[in-house]
């Protein structure tokens, strides 16, 4: 899946002039429901609300008589539309602003589970280690050779081990559980540990299989006639979380399983190296 | 701070780790005050899309609060998407740590606590980067 550069329908629960009020529970539980649906919701009232701009806007309201003005912006740059929600529950307007979303190709939220690397910048070094690190091309870089979070759906969902790899802990997962990955201040007691760690890359690229060798050469000797392929995957998925767990790197099983081939993994480290020389070398240049 | 601020609301929709205590007692707060407000589903996702939105959400002149997360998280959520939020008048609550009293009772207070790491410091308990 990849996720669009798609914008959020924007939708304005109204309650001024020509519409009823809605009470505080009516309000929270459509304001609910509608978050909960993935929209982004302004409620007018008192004091300032955000700008506007050039995306879609659906206006929501109990309209005198039932009716919702008829309105469009003047200048044709944005689409407005009124819609009377008088009369329906949560259910009902929710399913009447799904078919209006649907009309304005805004953005569809919840088929993602929204897990990526943040980057501190103002942490961040550009030492391109998680772009060498990092095995699904998550990592890029822009036209200034600055590290970037490029495809951040290609990122595995429950997976911080990148933030490891980061020597100056710039590196957030904001859903993760505990600090300072979830964005929580850094402690100089953190950052040292940080820049003390294991070289993961090594871990999961090198002496892994260098240790799933020397395993499935032993059982090849002793059960030659038996090996299978789950046999194998079940010996590097019991080795590789033997590993992680020693390393305490919290790298889901999931992950572990889904990790390239060993010559796959030695090509997009190289790739994703010379990537990083590519930034670096220009970087000093 | 003359101005009263604009609310930011984070419903952290696809993750358990702002208590659904504390997000829904916010919620309901700013619903009762009569306060206009802004809610979104989940920051990280409009974050994730470069959602045009955020550019939204970050402009303005007056102050903003925002109810979500650690504010060094929030700062590059928008930061990332080159829609910085004023250092000078932004204040994050944070629904992680606060109680749903304390939360909602920052959240409506019009003084703002500009909280979050100042642009080219380390945002660390002890010392600053020099970069
Ligand atoms: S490893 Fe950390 S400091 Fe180095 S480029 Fe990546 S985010 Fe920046
Ligand atoms: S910004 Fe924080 S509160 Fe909002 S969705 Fe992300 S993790 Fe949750």
């Amino acid at each position: 899946m990849a996720i669009a550069d798609e914008t959020t329908l924007r939708i304005v629960l109204y309650e001024g002039e020509g519409a009823a009020s809605l009470d505080a529970a009516d309000r929270g539980a459509t304001v609910t429901a509608l978050l909960e649906q993935g929209y982004a919701v302004t409620c007018a009232g008192a004091g300032a609300v955000a700008p506007a701009d050039d995306s879609a806007l659906l206006v929501l309201g109990r309209f005198e008589n039932g009716q919702a003005p008829e309105a469009e912006d003047a200048n044709g740059e944005v689409s407005v539309a009124f819609r009377d929600i008088t009369g329906l529950d949560t259910e009902g307007i929710t399913a009447l602003v799904e078919t209006e979303r649907a009309s304005t190709q805004s953005a569809k939220h919840g088929e993602w589970k929204p897990w990526f690397p943040v980057i501190d910048f103002d942490r961040c070094t550009n030492c391109m280690q998680c772009l060498s690190f990092c095995l699904f091309d998550v990592y890029g870089t822009d036209e200034d050779q600055q590290i970037q979070v490029q495809n951040n759906d290609n990122c595995k969902t429950n997976c911080p081990a990148c933030s490891r790899v980061c020597p100056e802990a710039a590196i957030m997962f904001p859903k993760y559980k505990s600090g300072p990955i979830n964005g929580d201040v850094v402690s100089d007691g953190e950052l040292n540990r940080e820049k003390m760690k294991i070289d993961i890359s090594a871990l999961l690229g090198g002496d892994v299989y260098q240790m799933l060798r020397d395993r499935s050469q032993r059982s090849r000797s002793r059960f030659s006639k038996e090996r299978s392929s789950d046999k194998a995957l079940g010996e590097r998925t019991k080795c590789l979380t033997k590993l992680a767990a020693e390393a305490d790197i919290d790298i889901p099983l999931e992950v572990l399983q889904s990790l390239p081939s060993a010559d796959e993994i030695a090509k997009k480290a190289e790739a994703a190296n010379a990537k990083a020389k590519a930034a670096l070398g220009s970087q000093s240049s | 701070m003359a101005d009263q601020p604009r609310i930011l609301f984070c419903h952290c929709n696809y993750a358990r780790v702002v208590p659904d205590e504390v997000k829904q007692g916010v919620l309901d707060g700013l619903c009762q005050s009569g306060r206009a407000f802004e809610a979104v589903a989940d920051l990280c996702e409009m974050s994730a899309r470069r959602d045009p939105a955020l550019k939204r959400l970050a402009a303005g002149e007056e102050p903003v609060k925002i109810a979500a997360c650690y504010p060094r998280a929030v700062k590059w959520l928008f930061g990332s998407c080159q829609a910085g939020l004023p250092t000078d008048r932004t204040e994050v609550v944070n629904m992680r740590e606060l109680s749903a009293d304390d939360a909602t009772a920052a959240v409506l207070n019009d003084m703002v606590d500009p909280n979050l790491p100042a642009d080219g410091s380390v945002a660390s308990t002890e010392g600053e980067k020099k970069i």
